[in-house]
């Protein structure tokens, strides 16, 4: 009985982490059809903006409020990660709907690009960057129109781009050479966010011993959802949403705001991974490639819930979750100690981490093979021979 | 006819290059340049698949890195006196060589291996998944899950396969030679371009006639060819077959020249990487996904030896930059008269053979409808997936 307890809660609180940081994805890959293979680093922003959060409260005057700092910094992680998203969207994927594997390429380069943000991110660096996009963005406003017209200005809209970040490298070597702006912000090393002390203890239930951190999770992996789900279901924008994703262009023609409408959607689902990401600083040091570890276990949730559906989402996460704590901690062996050797044999071999990972991935894998849409498939007429 | 002359022209001087290189080169260089070429037979295939057939594979790493193993472990065995095991084993404890090891004391089976195991395991998950109609991005996450799978295997796995390690090849013996050896990487080199050029000609030779026709068919419209009594799934499985294969010999030959396999190979960033090789060599022109192979690896190992940092800050960029304003890449852009786009936009553009230029001249008739062929043949479709 207690192995069944334990085994519940942590599949439970795999799996929640798993919903937290699929549900942003599930948001925008099943409602919009982008592959957004930046999700991991948007889920970094999050984290980081909670390690900064921290360092405002862990002196000066907040430090009495330091106990409740990770309320403030979750907000804080969704706003900043979903205005990192939406800026995504504006610059990169507003050219590419509609074609999900160029948007796929695109979003992986602004991923690499992030992840070496945050690595060398400097006093120096963020000055070079402003003043080199200031440049880059004002040159054409303030020089004669008549020049922007030409049949050659392409060519110089580049050239200015170039100039421009000629500039901004210029500038933040020179600044560089003062060593107080030249130390990195985060550095490459992994940044340690100290949870208040409510969040490290544990709360014992007979033999069950569950993490507050663990709990305090799985409460905001449900809020979030039901939050989501509240949103989709009853708000208007919400059900524009439903709309737009449903069939575009019937949406746009009763003049629902489509753009603004996927320009929401992103910002929400960014939102989202900034929240996940503020999560995960609570179970342990988080660094540069904290996105790169848990992206592909993402899409395999979306995939296997089903586009579309958050219900699938949650079902698929916390499948996965459980399968993946009975296989790696190999507590089969516990409930069976009599089994067969060459059962026995291949439970051991199965009993860690990643090789539970290789098998669930693969049970995941032929599953689709029966049911190609996943769990939840969304029921249509569509003809998709 | 014209087109082909170019292209032949193009090749005839790379060729050249490449046989002129090792003469300039040194041997540290030519050894870096060896690998990359290698890298340019796994970028034919992920073009045959991605550029032709319309299927974006995250998971090319497996089937490059299966052929890295077998000739590592080929090797492993091959300089080992008879009755003794790899030194990694007595680490962990292993007192017998692992059955699945036994048939690589052989060198023939080991040949045979290196692109046959990946050619049939890519063509068992390409039929799986092909089977079903998965295509598109749900195509592109499997085949990164499978990846995963791999990769989680073989990382795990230090009692069959050396774990994370990896198997080191480059002081490994072949023919009494030591396999890190100039002499050897000057020879690995020549075997390199030989293949390369093979790996070419097979590629135009599939690309042309009608199962080329039947690859583009199914990147342009797969339900259309379905339609008309083509069955995809067995197209598609043969092709993703053949790109496995490919990138089998292409990780067995990079192995070779850079001294290791392991695990790494089979990494996410990696097989994202070869995609982006031929998307900025030209997707859909194969001289371009070698090309694209060579230089952008060429240019990450000067520029990481240079600044290391900012490495990352270009390869984003070259991704946003090759999707958003090169979409054809390098060669594709060369081929849609590129060139003369630049020049029409600086007030220079070529001038146009008008009507009555080509009633005079018959000959000047048949370059402009090459031109406006090529044109059309040429450009790969942006929104060819659904």
């Amino acid at each position: 009985m207690d192995l069944l307890y334990d085994t519940l809660f942590n599949g439970l609180a795999i799996g929640s982490v798993l919903v937290l940081a699929a549900l942003g994805l599930a948001v925008v890959f099943g409602l919009m059809g982008v592959i957004n293979m930046a999700h991991g680093e948007l889920m970094m922003i999050g984290a980081y903006t909670t390690y900064v959060v921290q360092n405002l409260f862990k002196t000066g005057p907040l430090e009495s409020l330091f106990p409740i700092y990770i309320l403030i910094a979750i907000p804080a992680a969704f706003l900043i990660s979903g205005l990192a998203g939406l800026l995504l969207e504006k610059t990169v994927i507003r050219r590419l709907y509609g074609r999900p594997l160029e948007t796929l390429l695109a979003t992986w380069g602004v991923s690499l690009i992030l992840q070496q943000f945050v690595r060398s991110v400097s006093t120096a660096f963020f000055v070079g960057l402003l003043v080199a996009v200031a440049i880059g963005v004002i040159t054409p406003l303030v020089s004669p129109p008549a020049l922007w017209q030409k049949r050659s200005s392409p060519l110089l809209r580049t050239g200015s781009w170039v100039v421009a970040g000629a500039i901004g490298i210029g500038l933040a070597s020179a600044l560089g050479q003062v060593m107080v702006l030249d130390t990195p912000w985060f550095s490459a090393r992994n940044i340690d966010v100290t949870a208040p002390e409510w969040l490290r203890e544990s709360i014992s239930l007979g033999s069950l011993n569950m993490p507050t951190a663990r709990l305090f999770i799985i409460a905001l992996t449900a809020v979030c959802l039901l939050a989501v789900n509240r949103f989709l279901q009853k708000s208007v924008w919400g059900i524009r949403i439903r709309a737009v994703t449903q069939n575009r262009s019937m949406s746009s023609c009763l003049g629902i705001p489509t753009e603004q409408v996927d320009a929401l959607t992103f910002l929400v689902g960014s939102g989202l991974a900034g929240v996940a990401g503020a999560a995960l600083t609570l179970l342990g040091p988080v660094g540069p490639n904290l996105g790169g570890s848990y992206i592909v276990d993402c899409f395999m949730v979306v995939v296997l819930g089903g586009v579309g559906k958050l219900a699938g989402t949650l079902v698929a996460a916390l499948g996965i979750g459980v399968l993946s704590f009975v296989i790696g901690s190999g507590s089969l062996l516990v409930v069976w100690p009599t089994m067969p050797v060459a059962l026995n044999e291949l439970v051991t071999f199965f009993a860690t981490s990643s090789m539970a990972k290789v098998l669930v991935f693969a049970l995941v894998v032929l599953f689709l093979q029966i049911r190609p849409a996943g769990l939840f498939p969304q029921k249509g007429r569509m003809v998709e021979a | 006819m014209k087109r082909s002359l170019q292209g032949w022209i193009l090749v005839a001087a790379l060729i050249a290059v490449a046989l002129l290189l090792p003469a300039v080169l040194p041997p540290f260089r030519l050894n870096l340049l060896g690998r990359f070429l290698s890298l340019g037979i796994a970028a034919l295939g992920v073009d045959l698949i991605w550029g032709y057939t319309g299927m974006l594979s995250l998971g090319q790493g497996i089937f490059f890195a299966l052929g890295g193993y077998a000739v590592g472990m080929y090797l492993q065995l091959n300089s080992l006196t008879p009755g003794q095991l790899p030194e990694f084993f007595s680490l962990y404890g292993v007192k017998a060589l692992p059955a699945f090891w036994q048939p690589f004391t052989s060198p023939l089976f080991t040949l045979l291996a290196i692109w046959v195991i990946p050619a049939v395991i890519a063509g068992l998950l390409g039929y799986l998944v092909f089977r079903n109609r998965i295509k598109g991005v749900y195509f592109s996450i499997l085949t990164q899950a499978a990846l995963l799978v791999f990769f989680n295997f073989f990382n795990g796995q230090q009692k069959l396969i050396n774990g994370t390690n990896g198997l080191k090849t480059d002081t490994a013996q072949l023919f009494g030679m030591m396999v890190g050896h100039p002499d050897m990487q000057r020879a690995l080199y020549w075997v390199t371009l030989v293949l390369v050029l093979l790996a070419w000609l097979l590629c135009r030779q599939l690309t042309r006639g009608r199962f080329g026709d039947a690859l583009i068919a199914i990147r342009d419209d797969e339900p259309r060819l379905r339609f008309t009594g083509y069955n995809p799934t067995a197209y598609k499985t043969l092709v993703f077959a053949i790109a496995g294969g490919l990138a089998g010999i292409s990780g067995a030959l990079y192995t070779v020249q850079s001294g290791i396999v392991s695990p790494q190979y089979m990494g996410v960033a990696f097989s994202i990487e070869m995609v982006i090789w031929v998307a900025v060599g030209g997707r859909g022109t194969l001289i371009g996904a070698v090309l694209g192979a060579v230089l952008i690896n060429y240019a990450k190992s000067l520029i990481s030896e240079q600044l290391p940092e900012t490495w990352l800050f270009i390869q984003g960029g070259l991704f946003l930059l090759v999707v958003t304003a090169l979409p054809d890449g390098l060669v594709g852009w060369w081929r849609l008269g590129g060139v003369n786009h630049l020049l029409a936009m600086v007030g220079r553009a070529p001038r146009l053979a008008t009507y009555p230029d080509l009633e005079l001249d018959p000959d000047r008739l048949q370059e402009s409808q090459a031109l406006s062929t090529q044109a059309s043949e040429a450009r790969p479709q942006p929104g060819d997936t659904p």
